[in-house]
């Protein structure tokens, strides 16, 4: 036994696939201790908020500032509020005007302004263009010059009498220390359509997932287990009949036959245990059918013949004589039962036949939430692109330790 | 070669242990059937050590197999202590094989690899009846066993089958059967996967432990030099039949059936030529 | 003397296991073959006595691993070749082995004639499929196998045939070595039989020049080859002519052997076998003197400290023990 954890070990294969997974569980155990709550708490009031760090407006106003005069500010400040729009009128205008703009870079906003500053002149109209474009330029040119002047931002308050008195204003230089405001809030993966914090929302999605995937995979090992060895050891009319059943469940499609249980259950009957059991009810013929042949095998082996001249009793026979035979075989396919429900539990809630969606987060309701409020078009790839990263780790480390352990146990793969 | 330690004792006076009247299997039904067993006779006396001797798919696992109560005979009837033999229930099969035990072909086979020779050696004792004796006494019977095969119990403890030779897990197997105590001990080809040091003394140990006992030993083998040296009488099997069967020294001295023959002149022998010439590869 | 076909010097090879652990499974073995002679080697399981058929072949592939020692085939020396490059050029033409159960090892969904095509391929890509099918044909003929067995599959053929056609495949280029693992230990006695003849006429023939043929059976070495060594825990512990070694060993371990033949012959029936207790040493780390010495009943303990060289005596004989020759038959005269 302990040869065999050491053999296991040894195996690079299996190592990598258990840090992979170890290192997912950590996060799951240890990331809500520093940011705990509610994961589907609804923060935000928009829906997809960018990933990024967020700094609270009124605090930062209230917060006394520090004078720096930083020569890049201006163009910075020019290069974030100079839409597309507005860099591909300059070049219309610039193209209008005649000039050549074979080597202009418009994403470089430092050369697009001097240009314009060279070229621009309100009093010439280009052959050709309106006069409501001629007036947009000006109104463009306007614009830039406010950005580069940096007009000074007055807050006023309403003073005793019902006027406005300026309390403070807020010049181009004035700058505060993120730590020195009172709400800063960081969400490394932005929020999604309910405005909840994805990332806060992943990590117990993942540990629901994998609580769904463990439970399916127990389920469908249990029934696969104890039918397979039923079956292959007492052979004869108790094997036929197992095996009827077990053929009529792999004929019918897995998934369809999943799809169609949950439907009939209903969605408030639906809790994360329940659709966990369901996939596992619907998971297990293989695992029945694999159990079967080996246990076929190992019935005339000669210990076996032994122990029953022994006169051991049936259920002896089948947990000491012939369970530990299969024991590394069982665990390997456990470990794909857990994989392939964590799948299915995405797949169906893809399709909205997951879990009631008020209680807990999924990974597959997670990417159901985002399909169903179109983040895949309109570029919010942080409301899904985090969770398939998360759903591929899971199954990949899964896979990955059952290659390995397939290596140590199966002696026509060892090296 | 000195002169032989064993003489051939008498045993058609002794009672019959296991006798058989038309004892016969057929596998498979139709066009595909096969009878591996066919009719077959048989009387096995008390503390004979009776070999049956065949090649390979003559059927003698088979018969096996039937004689242990591991599958039940297509046809004909086994007779047990002269009654016929009864195995219908699962009870009346455990009844049964507190009389019979047997030691397998493969070694590494026959004992579970995740129990320690500890439990395997205990679960004999317990088996009869010996549950309720102190620790002390267990201990002593076990080092008796081994004792007995030339294995030392201590060194034993704690350690799982597979860290032993092949030699030295037939040799356990012995000591089971020492403390099993059994009627009949059916060997189905014990020595064909030792080398022939191990051969030797697994042979022996049987031999000794049949006289210790008085159990009758039903030996399968497809070795006539081993059946020859080893047994009191000789059952020779050939697609399913005994075409042959008597003492040792008879069948094989003075062979008469064809098959025997040819089986005897077949095998590589030391004092007199092996003939080749016989041999027509062009037939 | 003839020519000397195959010639062994001090070979040393090792396994490396799992947990690099060294076990060093041929220990300084030496012999030579003379052209048209065959020898035997006998031993128990695990003696290392079929590593030693594949170091000799240069079948050096993990875990096996080359130490010292030459290997001369004919004249040519193979030692510390690349393995790949052994099995081009050497294994078939020169070096001709048939594994344990090699009957096993032929690939089910492939025609015999297949086979054939890929040995003599190997060595000869010019030889057009007729060429070869007519060289098979021939030789097939010669040694009694049915030439309808060219165009079956290994699973039509039973268990004899299969191994005979195992040994026509892997002689057709008529080898200067043939390597016989335990050819007919899974057959019966009338297969085995037949197997032998086959070998046997294959050598009278000519086209296999020298034989080594390994088994545990005494009894077949004896009616098998010209001479025996028996080999215990990697070395060689005797040599001598077959007839020599079975009606006058001189080692404890042979003598020993020797006592266990079980042959179906007047006077074998009853009488003690001479047993041998005990198992063979661990080669993880061999003992530094003699290696039988932990299971030999008369050993001394000078046997177990002093290194034993190999003993010559009388015509090419050999043995491996600190006693001398007259006060080991004083010894075995006593029982």
């Amino acid at each position: 036994m302990k040869n065999t954890i050491r053999q296991v070990f040894h195996s690079p294969k299996f190592v990598g696939g258990f840090v992979i997974f170890v290192a997912i569980l950590l996060t799951m155990f240890i990331y809500p201790l520093f940011n705990p709550g509610n994961p589907l708490q609804q923060i935000g009031v928009g829906t997809f908020a960018k990933p990024g760090t967020y700094v609270s407006l009124y605090d930062a106003t209230k917060t006394t500032p520090e004078t720096f005069r930083l020569p890049e500010a201006d163009e910075n400040r020019l290069a974030a509020s100079l839409s597309d729009e507005d860099r591909v009128a300059m070049v219309e205008y610039f193209t209008a005007m005649g000039i050549d703009i074979s080597d202009l870079d418009t994403g470089d906003t430092d050369t697009l302004l001097q240009m314009w500053e060279d070229n621009y002149d309100p009093s010439v109209r280009p052959k050709g263009m309106t006069g409501a474009r001629v007036n947009y330029f000006k109104r463009l040119n306007n614009s830039l010059q406010d950005l580069k002047g940096g007009d000074t931002i007055i807050i006023a308050e309403e003073g005793e009498d019902g006027a406005l008195v300026e309390s403070k204003s807020i010049s181009t230089t004035d700058y505060v220390r993120t730590g020195a405001v009172a709400n800063v809030k960081t969400l490394p993966l932005g929020t999604d359509n309910f405005g909840r914090d994805v990332l806060k929302e992943l990590v117990s999605a993942t540990g629901t997932s994998i609580g769904i995937g463990l439970l399916a995979g127990i389920v469908a090992t249990l029934i696969g287990l104890t039918f397979g060895l039923l079956a292959g050891y007492l052979g004869g009319f108790v094997d036929d009949f197992i095996m009827f059943i077990t053929n009529i469940f792999t004929v019918i499609p897995g998934f369809v036959l999943l799809i169609l249980i949950s439907y009939s259950i209903g969605q408030e009957q639906r809790g994360a245990a329940v659709v966990a059991t369901v996939i596992g009810l619907t998971g297990w013929t293989w695992t029945a059918r694999s159990v079967r042949s080996q246990v076929i095998s190992l019935r005339n082996r000669d210990h076996v013949n032994l122990s029953k001249l022994s006169g051991h009793s049936l259920l002896r026979i089948i947990l000491t004589d012939i369970l530990p035979y299969i024991a590394s075989y069982v665990v390997m396919a456990f470990i794909l039962q857990v994989s392939s429900g964590i799948l299915a539990e995405a797949q169906l809630s893809l399709l909205g036949l997951g879990p009631r969606t008020t209680e807990v987060p999924t990974l597959g309701l997670m990417m159901n939430w985002a399909m169903l409020y179109s983040a895949h078009t309109n570029g919010s790839w942080w409301a899904y692109f985090p969770v398939i990263l998360v759903i591929t780790l899971i199954s990949f480390s899964l896979n990955l330790m059952n290659t390995g352990l397939d290596q140590v146990f199966n002696p026509t793969l060892r090296d | 070669m000195n002169e032989p330690v064993r003489v051939q004792k008498d045993f058609t006076n002794a009672p019959l242990c296991l006798s058989g009247k038309g004892v016969t299997k057929v596998f498979g039904f139709g066009d595909k059937k096969t009878v591996a067993v066919d009719h077959v006779d048989f009387e096995f006396h008390e503390g004979e050590f009776v070999s049956i001797v065949g090649e390979s798919g003559s059927g003698k696992t088979t018969l096996s197999k039937m004689l242990l109560g591991l599958s039940n005979a297509t046809e004909g009837e086994i007779f047990f202590q002269g009654k016929p033999r009864d195995i219908s229930s699962g009870h009346k099969k455990k009844e049964y094989w507190k009389g019979i035990q047997a030691i397998f072909q493969d070694p590494f086979s026959s004992f579970n690899t995740f129990q320690k020779i500890d439990t395997v050696l205990l679960d004999c004792i317990n088996m009869r009846g010996g549950k309720g004796l102190s620790k002390q006494e267990k201990f002593n019977m076990m080092s008796d066993a081994c004792h007995f095969v030339n294995l030392e119990f201590k060194e034993l403890t704690n350690k799982y089958p597979f860290e032993l030779s092949g030699g030295q897990m037939q040799r356990l197997m012995i000591a089971r059967i020492f403390l099993l105590k059994p009627k009949i001990l059916l060997a189905d080809e014990p020595t064909s996967m030792v080398d022939a040091c191990s051969r030797a003394t697994i042979l022996d140990m049987l031999l000794n432990l049949r006289d210790e006992i008085g159990m009758t030993v039903i030996f399968i083998t497809h070795d006539i030099g081993l059946a020859y040296y080893i047994s009191d009488s000789v059952y020779i099997m050939e697609h399913g039949k005994f075409v042959e069967y008597g003492k040792a020294d008879e069948v094989i001295l003075h062979p008469q059936a064809a098959y025997t023959k040819r089986l005897i002149s077949d095998v590589p022998k030391i004092h007199e030529e092996w003939d080749l010439s016989t041999v027509d590869l062009h037939a | 003397m003839g020519k000397v076909m195959l010639e062994v010097r001090n070979l040393k090879t090792k396994y490396v296991t799992r947990f690099h652990e060294d076990v060093y499974a041929v220990d300084g073995v030496s012999f030579t073959i003379e052209e048209g002679k065959s020898l035997g080697i006998a031993g128990e399981s695990g003696c290392g006595k079929s590593t030693l058929a594949l170091s000799m072949m240069g079948y050096y592939f993990p875990p096996l691993h080359y130490m010292s020692g030459d290997i001369i085939i004919d004249g040519q020396n193979i030692s510390g070749m690349d393995p790949d490059t052994v099995r081009k050029t050497i294994l078939g033409s020169e070096i001709a082995y048939i594994p344990q159960a090699a009957m096993n090892a032929l690939n089910p969904t492939q025609k015999i004639i297949r086979f054939l095509e890929d040995v003599i391929h190997a060595h000869d890509p010019k030889k057009t499929k007729k060429e070869i099918r007519e060289m098979a044909e021939a030789r097939f003929a010669e040694v009694g196998l049915p030439l309808d067995a060219l165009d079956k599959h290994a699973v039509e053929l039973s268990g004899g045939m299969k191994q005979r056609t195992v040994i026509a495949v892997s002689t057709i280029l008529n080898p200067k070595v043939l390597i016989a693992d335990e050819p007919s230990s899974a057959l019966d006695v009338t297969s085995q039989k037949l197997v032998i003849k086959m070998m046997r006429e294959l050598m009278e023939k000519g086209h296999v020049k020298s034989m080594l043929f390994i088994t545990h059976e005494l009894p077949l070495l004896y009616n098998v080859t010209d001479d025996i060594m028996v080999m215990y825990a990697g070395q060689i512990v005797e040599k001598g002519t077959a007839r020599e070694m079975v009606f006058d060993p001189v080692h404890p371990y042979s003598h020993g052997l020797m006592g266990s033949i079980l042959v179906p012959e007047e006077g074998t029936r009853g009488h003690k076998l001479a047993a041998i207790p005990g198992a063979p040493p661990n080669l993880k780390n061999p003992p530094d003197g003699c290696r039988f010495a932990e299971r030999c009943k008369y050993a001394t303990a000078d046997c177990r400290y002093t290194s034993i060289p190999e003993k010559p005596f009388g015509e090419g004989r050999m043995y491996r023990c600190l006693k001398g020759l007259d006060e080991l038959k004083e010894v075995y005269s006593h029982e």
